[in-house]
């Protein structure tokens, strides 16, 4: 206990204090900085090019009479079929893994399978869709394909959050149900799924928003980026915005980056729309229980 | 829940006369129940088909592959070129140009996504994280390939300025953006991980007259390794499987280079860049393509194993 060993520094500590506070500020900065960045770079290139006409138009080789209609329908398309797709399996598998699975190895199996598709890049993903569906069950590069594709893409997403929103239920609602002698699957069609409905919408809406903006698994199974028509069949080829803004990127003309950005900040537009949506949602119906 | 009520599974219940009561149903509504818990099951093992499904693509679509190249040669030869005259299998170049990007994402995400962390964590307001957290959401909802275009279209020419000489397409205008974009990934991970902390410990070091500094990095941090750690490699296995904003900025010239100058090809870039090619399927090139996603496949699970397993063996619990 000798006190000459002893020295409080105080002083310096609380400099180091400061230092490592005004290192933590700069790193939360530079984050925000660059999303800035980022949309300043995107809306100073593209906002010159938002018109009535880039929205109704077909791609061109032209610069001044190309449009982003096929990519928008195509887009629309994607996220009808995907949300088609995977919201009743994806919700399926939750309520299975929920209430239903039996605490066992397969249950765990399917429990680590999923968090471990999660972390698959979406890249990998367009593979197996090309082998599976446009390959295999021969559905071609198709507007089906490319849904079947993402759909499997977001599903560990989907099922991920509808449990979450699952396990938030009281337990006396199911208790309650049971209790006037309901049936498992009237437990959970009338009194769970409805309580955890928003959540599980919530997550949907964000892991759709995901979809709408992977470009590698569409690439890979094959969406064509000069489409001059837009789907009317979930058989017929596509392009979605994604890949019609990774094409012009991908050419040297300035005019081409320029639509480029005018394609990026509709699909933003869209992104804000969706994750609005999403956050009004748990918003609305979060304090009902 | 073994206390609970049971589910009237029978959907008989004994009245007060002692006779059974029918509600109408009861063989079509045991019937129905055990559909639907058969469907439900089917759900759940979509999943577990996708994974037999990726794996089984990936590895019957490579035998043919294996076939014509040693396995050895590919996993240890220094050239890549299955498109030209002289072809070459080495995954090595490729492997090269994926690390060099998820090393320099790293050098970015890594602190920045820490530091983050333990500002949201132990130094934020309610207000302040209230704008913060949002905002860092936002910057992980947007899509890769608009990461691309900022690459290409405002990172790039800085890089230029500052390094004549470089091309247009480089490691570095990559590397940077992808740190940028896994930044949110570590900040939110990690952050949950060092909330995850006892309150209890950081009084105690109060109590012995820490400062908030010292609290935060020598009692905050080290108990929530487990969870930042794994954080990290989540972070790094996404920079790997990243692929539009490294094919857009990083170019397309497999090589061997530690330099974050040069224009090198990711494993992603290069998939990407055949199933955009006219390569015909079925060829040996096209082939290319399997071995090497499957490749990327085994370095990403094995990083999202080794992640869940640091989570597990070297957490700290408390209570």
């Amino acid at each position: 206990m000798s006190s000459e060993r002893f020295k409080p520094n105080n002083r310096r500590r609380r400099r180091a204090g400061t230092i490592f506070k005004t290192v933590c500020l700069v790193s939360i900065a530079f984050s925000i900085l660059s999303l800035a960045l980022l949309l300043f770079d995107v809306v100073r290139d593209g906002a010159g090019w938002l018109s009535i006409d880039l929205l109704t138009h077909y791609p061109s080789r032209f610069p001044e009479r190309a449009g982003i209609k096929s990519a928008i329908l195509g887009t629309l398309w994607m996220m009808g079929l995907t949300a088609a797709v995977s919201f009743p399996i994806g919700v399926g598998a939750a309520i299975y893994l929920e209430e239903y699975a039996p605490k066992n190895w397969l249950t765990r199996i399917l429990q680590t399978n999923i968090a471990n598709l999660a972390g698959v890049p979406s890249i990998v993903y367009g593979i197996l869709g090309l082998a599976i569906f446009v390959r295999y069950f021969a559905l071609g590069r198709s507007v089906i394909a490319g849904a079947l594709t993402l759909a499997l893409l977001i599903l560990p997403v989907i099922i991920i959050a509808s449990q979450e929103a699952i396990k938030a239920v009281p337990g006396s609602l199911r208790q309650a149900s049971y209790g006037v002698g309901a049936t498992k699957w009237q437990t959970i069609r009338h009194h769970i799924f409805p309580v955890a409905l928003p959540g599980i919408l919530t997550g949907t809406i964000l892991s759709l928003s995901r979809a709408i903006g992977e470009t590698a698994p569409l690439i890979m199974i094959g969406a064509l980026t000069f489409i001059a028509f837009p789907p009317k069949s979930p058989m017929d080829p596509f392009t979605v915005l994604p890949i019609q803004i990774f094409n012009w990127t991908a050419k040297p003309q300035k005019e081409f980056h320029e639509l480029a950005a005018a394609a990026i900040i509709v699909l933003l537009v869209l992104l804000l729309v969706m994750n609005a949506a999403a956050i009004f949602l748990r918003n609305r119906y979060q304090k009902r229980i | 829940m073994d206390q609970s009520p049971k589910p009237a599974e029978s959907g008989l219940i004994p009245d007060s006369s002692g006779q059974e009561f029918d509600f109408g149903h009861r063989a079509g509504r045991r019937w129905g129940e055990r559909v639907i818990a058969g469907m439900l099951f089917l759900c759940g093992l979509v999943s577990i088909l996708t994974t037999v499904g990726i794996v089984a693509v990936l590895v019957t679509e490579s035998i043919g592959f294996f076939r014509e190249v040693p396995i050895l040669e590919f996993l240890t030869g220094t050239r890549w070129s299955p498109l030209f005259a002289d072809q070459h299998f080495g995954i090595l170049p490729l492997l090269n140009g994926t690390l060099l990007i998820a090393f320099g994402a790293m050098l970015i995400a890594l602190p920045v996504g820490l530091t983050s962390a333990i500002y949201l964590s132990e130094y934020a307001s309610l207000n302040v994280r209230g704008v913060i957290k949002p905002l860092l959401e936002i910057l992980a909802g947007i899509p890769t390939v608009v990461y691309g275009y900022f690459a290409l279209t405002f990172v790039t020419p800085i890089i230029r300025t500052v390094f004549p000489g470089t091309g247009i397409f480089n490691a570095a205008s990559g590397a940077i953006v992808v740190g940028i974009m896994i930044i949110p990934m570590v900040a939110s991970l990690s952050e949950d991980a060092l909330n995850a902390v006892p309150q209890a410990l950081r009084e105690a070091a109060y109590g012995l007259g820490a400062t908030k500094f010292e609290v935060s990095t020598k009692v905050v941090v080290p108990a929530a390794l487990s969870g930042v750690v794994a954080s990290f490699i989540l972070a790094i296995s996404r920079a790997i499987g990243e692929t539009m904003a490294v094919t857009l900025a990083a170019g397309a010239t497999p090589k061997m280079t530690l330099s974050f100058l040069e224009s090198i090809q990711t494993m992603t870039a290069y998939i990407v860049q055949i199933s955009l090619g006219e390569t015909p399927h079925g060829t040996l090139e096209y082939s290319t393509i399997f071995a090497v996603g499957l490749v990327l496949f085994l370095i990403t699970l094995g990083m999202n194993f080794l992640s869940q397993k640091v989570t597990r063996r070297f957490r700290e619990v408390y209570e």
